[in-house]
């Protein structure tokens, strides 16, 4: 039997703002098939999203949802998180969102290895306003603030998420939807910060200058530039500079989380333990 | 009620009144002269189960504590001038989607990096529109130590009831302060904590932003069963965005006049030798500890001066201003600024002739100064 949606979707906010092709409803309908997968309620999730297409993301998932400034999303489900360290908490940014303007709070979260999952949608453009460059845009294409060609080198949001400390790192395509789910379950299954670059489509407003005006022609793309992670491995260094590998790329299962550590604080506060000191990080350090 | 004898600092004050107030999370991020808030509040927050939490920068500080808010705990910021800047937008977003947040900024010489260690009231204007578009502000100030505490609470209890970030405005003079107060006890503040309103009926007729035109959102806390919709686009009942005409006009509308028609519950301010003044001396914060001073020797000296001392900044007690402009022929505005608040005051008075005495290179100004510029008028 068909997966029924409709019991996590805001039905009423149906059709989305998304254009027709555009890759962000493959990626909610996985998300969706991965909550529900998890059997978690929808009472016990809070998604945060930012500013830019994937904003609207929060706005039609049936959850407790918020919408917030531009780049500040993991800065205000770090509050929502602190003071409810048994729910599930959920951020949805853009390439811009998360590593341009919110680029800060993306890594600062990752290095609390707060237990939350970032969801960067990665379309490599600002798609909302219409075709700024972004943080991933790849040098050369044709960007509405870079008409000569974008001179910015492009970003690997995935080697940042791995440096700033996250435990698990990921990237995935929306080429992939079974991928896409089995990402998202192991993502909320981590305890820490899960960090995912989902590779997008938005060949309205990425494509539509840079030869690949259709749908196709973006997803065509997607798939030359993306890569797994053991056939990515076997490239010479050269050859792996234009390609992303994809599937789990950092998993670590024993990296303390922040709320765990912070119950610590708790207790030392309370008299039931003595102040921590390095030697309670010497695994780490 | 019941007082008790503290000897503390303003800054300390305010951590200890947003604990006994109910606060359980703070976020915040260090800055010259406020930091002393987030220090204490550190040790103090962790000690009854809450969080407090240093985060990556002063966007950041507030965004986790407007969280905490949206998710229903007593939440708070502490920061100065700077902070403020930074901060503005999501306290716009605190405004539009309703958030309670209480922000005590400890007021430092500015613009930019300015004075960080020396005291002024620079964010007079900056407190009632730190954000951009149409809301009203709620801000109080303190006025000497035990108001670095009342003022706290009290801005907690009207965080909750108006949903929206209160200021509490300290000076650096204030903050730093260190000395005896008296402050009510633990219990008759835990006794005065009126909590936030929550909808208690079935989540199928529960639709936050749906309230009278002068009344505020009733928001839930999160993972209750009441899932809804914060953001800071023009939103409908249910929290939704939406450029419905009438829902957006409705929405600002209300943002303005659940404060506006409900001023008297907000208003506070404070008399001395005011009922034969011939001259009124407007001052506020730490300024007001050198007018009384300063009233004192003029009165010795057979000036009939008097204090008139706004606590609620914002909305401003206009008409009580309005009745003192009218019978007393003097008044003079004393500010560390350059009268920041003397616009206010000529506003409410319906006059121009308003004399001021400003201060901004970061010192104090002393009742000596005052009593000499009265001397002048």
């Amino acid at each position: 039997m068909a997966f029924n949606y409709d019991k996590y979707l805001r039905l009423e906010k149906m059709p989305t703002l998304w254009c027709w092709g555009c890759g962000d409803g493959v990626i909610l309908k996985a998300f969706i098939r991965a909550v529900d997968k998890l059997g978690i309620s929808r009472d016990d999730i809070c998604v945060v999203s930012g500013i830019g297409c994937s904003g609207r993301f929060s706005s039609y998932v049936d959850f407790n949802t918020v919408h917030t400034t531009h780049g500040r999303t993991v800065a205000f489900a770090t509050g929502i998180k602190l003071v409810n360290p048994d729910k599930y908490v959920v951020c949805v940014a853009g390439d811009g969102d998360a590593l341009a303007i919110g680029g800060n709070h993306t890594i600062h979260g990752a290095r609390r290895n707060i237990d939350m999952t970032l969801i960067i949608i990665n379309n490599f453009i600002y798609g909302l306003t219409n075709s700024q460059t972004s943080p991933t845009t790849p040098q050369g294409m044709w960007t509405v603030s870079q008409k000569a060609g974008n001179i910015d080198p492009t970003f690997d949001a995935c080697a940042l998420g791995i440096a700033a400390g996250a435990s698990f790192v990921a990237r995935e395509t929306m080429l992939d939807p079974k991928k896409l789910e089995k990402i998202f379950v192991k993502a909320l299954e981590h305890k820490g910060f899960s960090y995912l670059d989902i590779i997008s489509n938005c060949h309205v407003n990425l494509g539509r200058k840079n030869q690949m005006a259709s749908a196709m022609e973006n997803l065509q793309w997607i798939d030359k530039i993306t890569m797994p992670k053991k056939k990515w491995d076997e490239l010479s260094v050269e050859e792996q500079k234009n390609i992303f590998p994809t599937g789990i790329l950092k998993e670590d299962k024993e990296a303390a989380e922040y709320c765990d550590l912070y119950a610590e604080i708790i207790k030392v506060h309370q008299g039931k333990r003595k102040p921590l000191t390095q030697n309670d990080f010497a695994k780490k350090i | 009620m019941a007082l008790r004898e503290i000897i503390s600092t303003g800054n300390d004050l305010a951590a200890i009144a947003a604990v006994d107030a109910g606060c359980r999370f703070f976020g915040g991020y260090p800055i010259t002269p406020s930091s002393e808030v987030m220090h204490t509040i550190s040790d103090l927050l962790p000690a009854v189960g809450g969080t407090a939490i240093q985060m990556e920068d002063e966007i950041a500080g507030v965004a986790a504590a407007i969280g905490a808010g949206m998710a229903g705990v007593r939440t708070m910021t502490a920061t100065s001038g700077p902070g403020i800047s930074l901060k503005a937008e999501n306290l716009g977003l605190a405004q539009m989607a309703e958030v309670p947040l209480v922000v005590v900024d400890v007021m430092r010489g500015g613009p930019s990096t300015g004075l960080p260690t020396r005291v002024s009231q620079g964010d007079i204007r900056q407190s009632k529109n730190p954000s951009h578009g149409d809301y009203k502000s709620i801000t109080l100030c303190a006025g000497n130590l035990a108001e670095c505490y009342t003022e706290v609470v009290r801005a907690f209890n009207l965080a909750d009831r108006f949903m929206q970030p209160v200021f509490v405005l300290l000076d650096e003079t204030i903050g730093h302060m260190h000395g005896k107060a008296m402050i009510p006890t633990e219990e008759d503040v835990k006794a005065g904590i009126v909590p936030r309103k929550t909808f208690e009926g079935p989540a199928e007729e529960y639709f936050p932003y749906e309230c009278a035109p002068d009344q505020p959102a009733v928001l839930n806390p999160m993972f209750k069963g009441y899932r809804y919709h914060f953001t800071g686009l023009h939103h409908d009942k249910k929290g939704f965005p939406t450029e419905e005409i009438e829902t957006c006009r409705k929405l600002i509308q209300r943002l303005e006049d659940k404060v506006e028609m409900h001023k008297d519950e907000l208003e506070s301010y404070e008399e001395f030798h005011v009922e034969d003044a011939e001259i009124l001396i407007v001052a506020y914060g730490s300024v007001s500890l050198a007018a009384k001073e300063a009233i004192r020797h003029l009165r010795e000296a057979g000036i009939k001066a008097g204090l008139f001392r706004p606590i609620t900044i914002w909305p401003s007690p206009a008409e009580r201003m309005y009745e003192l402009g009218k019978k007393i022929p003097k008044v003079l505005c004393v500010e560390l600024n350059i009268g920041q608040y003397r616009e206010e005051v000529q506003r409410a008075m319906s006059r121009l002739d308003i004399e001021g005495l400003f201060k901004v290179n970061g010192r104090p100004i002393s009742p000596y100064e005052i009593v000499n510029k009265v001397k002048e008028l």
